[in-house]
């Protein structure tokens, strides 16, 4: 059976950190890291495999620096 | 910096479902992180792109936060003096009958000094659309206190919290202007989650659908945070918003198609 797999690529220069992201996310793929990025803000970053790319991170982002795919892999 | 969990295979072009979207000027926002501003920005530009306006709008920015809203919108944007927005649409408006226009106005911009502007403007029908974004507070001066100010809630200027015996009651502009025969459109939404971030962009969508057909005032009010003014982390000032600003100002559709909507229960929570 085919099954949705999603990817989100962060833009860890432009994110302020705000965590809003995490939150919304339904299966805890983002989190804060502890160093910080260019502008001093600790950014977030994805922690495993489990997105499904259901764009909720993405919409909910303040500064839009998320981006996210999703493509259907069949699994073995 | 490396990432963990780098999927080369999903990671494609033709893959992208959701990113950024090219209305909105590569430059980083200058909102304080969590702030709903960047939301309501991408959500409009994103409206605007789906419709295909860009080259067609006409955005007129206020005074407040929001000042710089010409900065990031790669649109057509004209700077009003404070709270004379709605005048200065208006002017466009009439002088460009076929142009898109909308005016973006903060609390302290629409429901102080504008008030007059507002009222006016939503009485005569002109039409263009109006986005509200309520934080009650005037964020960019410092957290003051604004007219949308609930009742016992602290700000710099009201320390104890708002006593309303003296400093009188929060005005609810947005009720206020769906009794004016002039409005068309009148809604009130957040964007502090995802599903309610989709219906604001639905709500912005109805809106400029609207003003293709010069049905009159469109105004979207768009019950937001300010994390620095209220002195919270973004994500605990959602909760505040949630549990204090929602029950005051419920959220949905106050007017529609120029009939006022049945007061039916309020959505505070998902």
């Amino acid at each position: 059976m085919a099954k949705v797999k999603g990817d989100i690529e962060i833009n860890v220069e432009r994110c302020k950190g705000c965590e809003v992201c995490i939150a919304s996310c339904p299966f805890t793929v983002i989190a804060m890291t502890k160093e910080v990025n260019g502008k001093g803000y600790h950014y977030a970053i994805k922690v495993n495999d489990d997105c499904t790319g259901c764009m909720n991170c993405a919409i909910v982002c303040p500064d839009g620096v998320i981006t996210v795919y999703r493509a259907k892999v069949t699994a073995e | 910096m490396e990432e963990p969990f780098v999927k080369t295979d999903i990671r494609k072009e033709e893959n992208i479902v959701y990113k950024r979207t090219n209305l909105l000027v590569d430059r980083p926002l200058s909102y304080c992180p969590g702030c709903g501003h960047g939301v309501v920005h991408r959500m409009l530009m994103e409206t605007l792109e789906e419709m295909g306006l860009q080259d067609k709008t006409i955005g007129v920015s206020p005074v407040g936060c929001s000042v710089l809203a010409y900065d990031f919108m790669n649109i057509d944007m004209l700077g009003a003096a404070h709270g004379r927005a709605p005048a200065l649409a208006t002017a466009i408006k009439r002088m460009w009958p076929n142009r898109f226009v909308f005016t973006y106005q903060g609390d302290g911009d629409l429901a102080a000094i504008g008030t007059a502007e507002t009222i006016h403007a939503c009485n005569r029908g002109e039409n263009f659309v109006i986005i509200f974004i309520n934080n009650g507070i005037y964020g960019m001066t410092g957290g003051q206190m604004a007219p949308t100010t609930l009742p016992n809630m602290r700000s710099s200027t009201s320390p104890y919290g708002r006593d309303v015996s003296i400093m009188g009651h929060p005005l609810k502009m947005t009720e206020l202007v769906a009794q004016l025969p002039g409005t068309y459109y009148v809604t009130r939404q957040a964007v502090h989650t995802p599903s309610h971030v989709r219906k604001t962009k639905k709500a912005l969508r109805k809106a400029f659908e609207n003003q293709k057909n010069n049905t009159g005032i469109s105004f979207v009010e768009v019950v937001s945070n300010c994390n620095s003014g209220w002195k919270m982390t973004p994500v605990q000032s959602n909760k505040w918003m949630e549990e204090n600003m929602f029950p005051f100002y419920p959220l949905g559709d106050i007017k529609v198609d120029g009939k006022l909507v049945e007061q039916k229960e309020a959505v505070t929570k998902e």
